[in-house]
């Protein structure tokens, strides 16, 4: 996965109201007009957002061509969640070879308390 | 508490990130471990990344230097300057890595010890999206916890809505 796929995702991730769509998508697909009912916002306004997450990769849209419904797309999601793993592992690991540090200088003090 | 998972990251608004680990000793050795070049080179790093250069100069406005080299010879500096130095509770220290044009991020590690356990909590506030951006393309992937977790909410969203 490239870093400017990766760069779309995340940036389409950061809005709030995106993330609030793509949560609504994961429970099936929905029509623009569905998806607007609970924002605060004008149907051109979530078209906005799903314009930016169709570009991502994470939502298609119908052929249907009276209501277009929205779907979630898995893989990007998918991919980027390996991403964030892969950056949790990273660290966890770092703070087991910690663990084990914080362990061997008990022991040391416990043997040689000064 | 110690959590059994290890690692949690999370972030309470759009520029920060922060890290969340339990360890099973006092905090004054948790505090030692993350400032004495001696000990930070026994742990620092992952996955055939280790510290080659590693200058601490803990006091308020001292220096800190860091470069790990990776797989293949990669290196990775950062650098920075400690803002308050109060052993074994409070670190708070400026943050910049190679190659980043503008700002620093700010760093602030606070160590709670209940029982002789540590729970240290780190947060790193950046200065900008570009620092973000450029955070995410790094190698190491380190500092990037700002938008996995974003990704993590929605996954917590979806779970919690599906």
């Amino acid at each position: 996965m490239t870093a400017d796929v990766l760069d779309a995702t995340f940036a389409a991730l950061a809005d709030p109201t995106r993330r609030a769509i793509l949560a609504r998508l994961a429970r099936g697909e929905a029509t623009v007009g569905e998806l607007a009912a609970p924002f605060a916002m004008s149907q051109p306004g979530v078209s906005k957002h799903l314009r930016v997450l169709e570009k991502a990769g994470l939502i298609s849209r119908g052929r249907d061509a009276q209501r277009r419904p929205c779907r979630l797309e898995a893989g990007p999601l998918r991919d980027a969640a390996r991403w964030l793993e892969n950056y949790r592992d990273y660290w966890e690991e770092s703070y087991r070879r910690l663990d084990g540090l914080l362990a061997e200088l008990q022991d040391e003090e416990t043997r040689d308390p000064s | 508490m110690i959590r059994p998972e290890g690692l949690v990251v999370s972030t309470p608004s759009a520029v920060e990130v922060v890290l969340r680990r339990g360890f099973a000793a006092p905090r004054r050795l948790v505090f030692d471990a993350l400032t004495r070049p001696e000990l930070l080179r026994r742990w620092h790093g992952a996955r055939g990344w280790q510290l080659v250069v590693c200058e601490v100069e803990l006091r308020a406005g001292g220096a800190w230097r860091f470069v790990a080299r990776g797989p293949g010879g990669a290196e990775m500096g950062m650098r920075g300057v400690y803002r308050e130095v109060e052993a074994p509770a409070r670190l708070v220290q400026t943050e910049v890595h190679d190659g980043w044009d503008e700002g620093a991020a700010l760093v602030t590690t606070l160590l709670d010890e209940r029982d002789g356990r540590t729970e240290m909590t780190t947060t790193v506030r950046y200065p900008s999206q570009e620092i973000r951006d450029s955070v995410l393309r790094t190698p190491m992937e380190r500092g990037a916890g700002e938008a996995y977790d974003r990704l993590a909410a929605l996954l917590d969203d979806t779970k919690g809505t599906s």
